[in-house]
């Protein structure tokens, strides 16, 4: 067995890309000599003194509560409803127009019709962030439900396996990689719709901290706020997915090479 | 339409060992997408006295497949009853691909296929000497996809004859295997059978495997297919090699042009 290198060598290449596009940035801010377009300096020079005085951790940790609690209520139901709808014919007939209403209705109409129904709380932020993640958890799930292999189903009703031991060890492992393309997708897609979400009926959280800071036309807070969570986001991926996957896939041949 | 019925009250009945099975199929259709049936099966009826080892021959395409998914209970969707003892007997498969769990190593993919109580303890020392004379104990943390075909196919027979089944059926276990690889398998099988006592139905094409291996050759045709003959096979395995197994090889071709040279 070869014990083949985790880090390749492109590293370097990656942080060349990085260097890049804040020589870029600087340039194009010096260019526009203006407040309204900051440089990198001056962003980051506006995160050090938030962080300092410890507004940044608290909304930024707000908005990751949100997130998280969101992510995972939309992974469960989703999870739970493309399963059922990909193992069950007519159930799917009977709720995929629900399905491709829910996925077209635009994430702002839910939010608004969510903070008016339920009131301008915290359940109904989650609510309506869940929601619009909700349908692409479901269609990415029952796919992954359809592609269950029939030969490995038989081999486990030959050997009488037990529902839970089906469940953890035969259908599990085969719906892993889809719920990993619904979580890595949703991850993405929750975190937005969250800024939204607090912007529109929330008092703290990024998205309360950028709709405070655009009134003021602060764009180097608004741009120190949003890669301030883009960082947090970079090191989930980096981690806790990463690493994660890692461990799930290691019975693939070449796993461990994978490019990320 | 169908049953897998169960014979005798509860309790042991003599009379009707665990390992006996009696398969007893009136038709069996399949439907196209245009919807026209297909009557792939029909009067096939036999009965597999306990212990002994069976072979399923006939030509490919024929229905031995059909046969056996029937037998195991994964096609319900036939015209017969499959009559088994009561309680039911314990049933493992060897599939013509191993199916083993990609993720889940060697010695897992066996012991999850083990009923529930078995697991603890006294399954342990058993599965020991079962991977030594399989030649997997130093495979048992590998995951499927680090075997050769061969060797995926010895884990299969460890699962198969780990759960200790009354009835093992095996369809074509030795298909795209070398000779050689095909051969060591063989006389692994015999070995494990003849230590552990087991009903084995076996499908396979291949007339010289099957009459080196079985008591009995269940021989099956036509469309849609029938039991076309039923034939022991006399030899002693010590003996069953060159020249006797020849003789016993050609007369079955004379007996059964169609089925055997197919």
């Amino acid at each position: 067995m070869s014990d083949t290198p985790r880090v390749p060598t492109r590293a370097p290449l990656r942080l060349l890309s990085i260097l890049a596009f804040l020589a870029i940035w600087a340039g194009a801010a010096a260019l526009a000599d203006s407040p309204d377009v900051p440089g990198p300096l001056a962003v980051m020079r506006f995160v050090v003194a938030e962080a300092a005085g410890g507004a940044l951790f608290y909304h930024l940790g707000v908005t990751l509560a949100r997130v998280a609690a969101a992510f995972l209520i939309a992974m469960a139901i989703g999870t739970a409803i493309g399963v059922l709808m990909g193992q069950h014919h007519t159930l799917n007939r009977a709720l995929d127009p629900w399905i491709i209403l829910l996925i077209n209705i635009p994430a702002l109409v839910v939010i608004v019709l969510c903070y008016i129904w339920i009131g301008l709380t915290e359940t109904a932020a989650i609510t309506a962030v869940a929601l619009n993640k909700i349908p692409n958890v479901v269609v990415t799930l029952r796919e992954g439900a359809r592609a269950l292999d029939p030969k490995l189903m038989e081999m486990a009703s030959v050997f009488r396996f037990s529902r839970t031991r089906l469940l953890r060890h035969v259908v599990l492992p085969q719906l892993l990689p889809f719920i990993a393309a619904a979580g890595r997708s949703g991850l993405a897609l929750i975190w937005k719709i969250v800024l939204v979400v607090e912007l529109l009926g929330r008092s703290n959280g990024v998205g309360f901290q950028i709709h405070l800071y655009f009134q003021l036309f602060d764009v180097a807070a608004i741009l120190g706020y949003a890669l301030a969570f883009v960082c947090v986001m970079l090191f989930i991926e980096f981690v806790l997915v990463q690493p994660l996957e890692l461990h799930l896939n290691r019975w693939r041949p070449g796993a461990v090479s994978r490019p990320a | 339409m169908n049953s897998i019925s169960t014979v005798g009250g509860p309790g042991p009945c003599p009379d009707r060992p665990r390992g006996r099975l009696r398969v007893q199929i009136d038709s069996k259709a399949f439907r196209s997408a245009d919807g026209v049936a297909t009557e792939v099966l029909q009067g096939i009826d036999f009965t597999l006295a306990p212990e002994t080892f069976t072979c399923l021959i006939g030509p490919s395409g024929c229905g031995k497949t059909t046969t056996l998914r029937i037998i195991l209970g994964l096609d319900r969707d036939f015209a017969g009853t499959v009559e088994q003892a009561s309680p039911p007997p314990r049933m493992a498969a060897v599939f013509q691909e191993p199916r083993l769990l990609p993720w889940r190593t060697v010695e897992q993919n066996v012991r999850l296929a083990l009923p529930p109580h078995d697991r603890p303890s006294s399954g342990a020392p058993d599965l020991d000497a079962l991977f030594a004379v399989l030649g997997l104990q130093d495979l048992r943390a590998r995951f499927p996809a680090e075997l050769s075909l061969g060797l995926a196919r010895r884990v299969a027979l460890a699962r198969a004859f780990a759960v200790m089944p009354d009835i093992l059926l095996l369809d074509e276990p030795f298909v795209s295997l070398d000779e050689h690889t095909a051969d060591r398998l063989r006389a692994l099988l015999i070995a494990l059978w003849q230590e552990r006592r087991t009903t084995v139905l076996m499908v396979t094409h291949n007339v010289r495997e099957a009459a080196r291996l079985a008591d009995r050759l269940l021989l099956m045709n036509g469309r849609p297919a029938r039991l076309v003959g039923d034939v022991a096979v006399p030899m002693a395995r010590a003996v069953r090699g060159g020249e006797t197994l020849n003789r016993f090889l050609a007369t079955l071709t004379r007996e059964h042009p169609e089925t055997v040279l197919a």
